[in-house]
């Protein structure tokens, strides 16, 4: 009887670890890109850095297809509203990456215009530093995203 | 292109001897905010300046303030709008001439608009509204261009709190983030 109970519970966590398995090597992103870090993220999408060896190579440019939110370059107030009403309209699980420091922080846009930080209107599970961040840290980003889908750990 | 003859000309339409500075296309005159307008008909309809390479405005409040500079700005008026002109040869593409204009305005004056002699100038003007509140006549209803509607103010004067936000989402005050410590600069995961 005891077994019959425990069967349920390992056969779940395996499933877990397969979807998780599975979401992490085909990763649908939705690329919002605002500023010059797109030009980084174009390298890094390119054949060059090949971002298609992780799953990750496939943008949608619907958010009901997205699977990641890629936050690419400097967010103004104006656009924030856009920005959270993308998000919303993806499917959950959804993740949110913060790609290059005005994501992050806003950068060294302390000013009137710049949303201090994506952090602020919408739940970031991945931060990616850098003005703009290097391919290699990007994909080096791209690994713990993937390890955290693996986990199936998500904010939202 | 020689400028003697066109400063003259304009110097005879001001009514009033021309500040000017700079020489060749880097000529820059100061003409009265009542002339601008007619300067720039003038210079379009006589001299063949064809394009407005810009419209534009600098708020010298407080210029120089602690320092050796003395602010060019004449007593009360702290705008000054700069236009900027060239002349170009349509057939062989080369530049004849470049001048620019400057007029100093203070913040309640309502310059002439120069919209219907450049379209161009529109959005130009509809910057100057926004960035620095320098509305130009003839435009009561102008819009704002780069900010949103619900923003008040005018973000680039210099009486502009400098820590000011306004943000249409998410919190009112979330300018200081804490300085980064070496360890952010990786790729970092929340959980
Ligand atoms: S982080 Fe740097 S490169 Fe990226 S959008 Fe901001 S200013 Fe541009």
């Amino acid at each position: 009887m005891e077994q019959d109970l425990s069967a349920p519970g390992i056969l779940t966590s395996q499933l877990d670890q397969a979807i998780g398995w599975a979401r992490k090597y085909s990763i649908f992103q939705y690329p919002f890109v605002t500023a010059c870090c797109g030009m980084e993220f174009m390298s890094v999408a390119c054949s060059h850095y090949d971002i298609d060896r992780f799953g990750a190579g496939f943008p949608r440019f619907s958010p009901r297809q997205a699977d990641v939110l890629m936050v690419v370059g400097t967010i103004s107030h104006k656009i924030a509203p856009v920005l959270r009403r993308i998000y919303d309209q993806m499917a959950a699980p959804k993740w949110v990456v913060a790609f290059g420091v005005c994501t992050c922080t806003g950068g060294f846009y302390d000013n009137y215009a710049t949303v201090q930080g994506i952090d602020t209107i919408l739940p970031v599970d991945l931060y990616i530093p850098g003005c703009p961040p290097r391919p290699e840290t990007v994909l080096e980003g791209l690994m713990l995203l993937q390890k955290k889908i693996q986990a199936q750990g998500r904010r939202a | 292109m020689d400028l003697a003859p066109i400063l003259s000309d304009i110097e005879a339409l001001c009514g009033a001897p021309l500040s000017a500075r700079g020489a060749g296309s880097d000529t820059v005159l100061t003409v009265p905010p009542a002339k601008a307008r007619a300067a720039v008909e003038f210079l379009k309809a006589k001299h063949g300046f064809n394009v407005l390479v810009d419209l534009t405005c600098v708020d010298y409040q407080g210029f120089g303030k602690g320092t050796q500079n003395v602010s060019p700005a004449p007593e009360g008026r702290r705008f000054k709008l700069v236009y900027r002109l060239m002349a170009l040869d349509a057939g062989t593409g080369l530049i004849k001439a470049r001048l620019a204009l400057d007029s100093w305005v203070d913040g309640e004056s309502v310059p002439a608009t120069i919209k219907d002699l450049f379209p161009a100038a529109d959005w130009l003007e509809r910057e100057v509204w926004d960035m620095f509140g320098v509305r130009f006549a003839d435009r009561p209803d102008v819009k704002r261009i780069l900010m949103y509607p619900e923003f008040t103010g005018h973000p680039l004067r210099k009486d502009y709190p400098i820590k000011k936000r306004q943000p249409l989402i998410g919190p009112a005050d979330a300018s200081a983030r804490e300085r980064l410590s070496p360890a952010d600069l990786r790729p970092r995961i929340v959980e």
